[in-house]
């Protein structure tokens, strides 16, 4: 059954998804466009576009689109809900622990191992969405535009990607 | 760190939300932050400890380390553990629901809207204008975290094997994950000599 699917799914990516942002992308790319073919991989980097301008976490922004798209509201409702609860049974247990015991050493050694990790997923995610990102020379120069705009130039990163969708729009349509 | 200095009591005391309240505090903070992640810090701090002095400053740093260390998106569980400390179970449940809601119906119009236009010759060329945008927001993301992440050799390496791994092998990101958490584990009972099991007697020995 789709819900119960897209439950366990996002469950797994709610799981196992640290350092939140951008190091959750190639575990739903994984899941989403490898394993189950919900999205492609070019509707997977517009939902990264979307999940940009729009407010909240991005994996809450990936389940209730991919969702949505599946099976209505209901399937963003059984997607967010998988999404979610590994963060409330494993957050729960932690602050009961670190209330207890006031140790969070184990944890923090754990997490001191993932986090050089994170910097690999999103290298991982780069390298899988660049060829599709890429259609034509000007997209090249977008990338560069975008990459000194927004670390020169301290360009706030909505108004980069609202930029980039003008731009596109004048180049391509 | 010392999170067992306050008493509950004296927590319930210094601020006592409603589940409501919680709700509609974390509404805001999720309706207002773009881009998910540490983003969301400085709102929930304003929300939390400076508009309703519901948490002390150093309660909230002791949150943070917890919901860094945690899985999952870094605002859900702020969530889960202010929600739970200002009001057990039930504030946990309202502040995640808060939290989750804006984005939720958010993205919910947005699908709507996009499913049926994504044909439209003006919405492609947009995306495909963006395209290349998000990939140098990466890029930039990742530049960052790497800078800050990987300041040792042991760091390097995890993150040069995690890039094989993914890349060349193709591994399950889950499985480099839990890899990488090993290793963690492995070097930091190394670097304290000490097997991991018995520092929890330490620890109640430090507390008391």
């Amino acid at each position: 059954m789709i819900y119960v699917q897209l439950f366990k799914t996002f469950f797994k990516i709610g799981l196992f998804s640290f350092g939140g942002g951008y190091a959750m992308l190639p575990l739903i790319q994984k899941e989403i466009v490898g394993n189950y073919s919900w999205l492609t991989l070019a509707e997977f980097i517009d939902l990264v576009a979307i999940s940009q301008v729009t407010p909240g976490p991005i994996a809450i922004n990936a389940a209730t689109f991919v969702g949505y798209k599946m099976a209505g509201i209901f399937g963003s409702t059984a997607a967010t809900c998988g999404v979610v609860t590994p963060s409330l049974l494993v957050v729960l247990t932690l602050t009961l622990l670190f209330v207890r015991y006031n140790r969070l050493e184990s944890v923090q050694a754990a997490f001191a191992g993932i986090r050089p990790a994170v910097v690999a997923l999103i290298v991982a995610a780069i390298w899988n969405i660049l060829p599709p990102s890429i259609q034509a020379f000007s997209s090249w120069v977008i990338l560069a535009a975008t990459l000194l705009a927004i670390r020169r130039f301290r360009v706030h990163p909505i108004l980069a990607i609202f930029s980039a969708a003008v731009l596109g729009i004048c180049l391509y349509s | 760190m010392n999170i067992t200095d306050h008493d509950p009591k004296t927590e319930v005391v210094l601020g006592k939300p409603t589940p409501s309240g919680l709700f509609w505090s974390f509404l805001s903070i999720g309706a207002f932050t773009f881009g998910g992640g540490y983003a969301m810090l400085p709102l929930i701090r304003k929300s939390l400890v400076e508009k309703s002095s519901w948490l002390q400053d150093d309660e909230f740093v002791d949150t943070i380390a917890v919901a860094q260390s945690a899985p999952g998106p870094i605002a859900v569980n702020m969530a889960v553990i202010c929600g739970y400390k200002l009001g057990a179970i039930k504030g946990a449940l309202a502040a995640v629901l808060g939290a989750t809601l804006p984005s939720f119906v958010i993205l919910i119009v947005v699908a709507a809207f996009f499913l049926g236009a994504q044909d439209n010759p003006f919405v492609r060329a947009a995306f495909t204008g963006m395209r290349p945008a998000i990939v140098a927001l990466m890029i930039s993301a990742v530049y960052d975290i790497g800078k800050s992440t990987i300041k040792s050799r042991l760091a390097a390496a995890i993150a040069l094997g995690a890039i094989v791994l993914l890349l060349v092998i193709e591994l399950h990101p889950v499985l480099v994950i839990v890899a990488a958490a090993l290793i963690g584990l492995a070097a930091g009972s190394y670097r304290s000599h000490v097997p991991i099991r018995t520092s929890t007697s330490n620890d109640r020995g430090d507390n008391t």
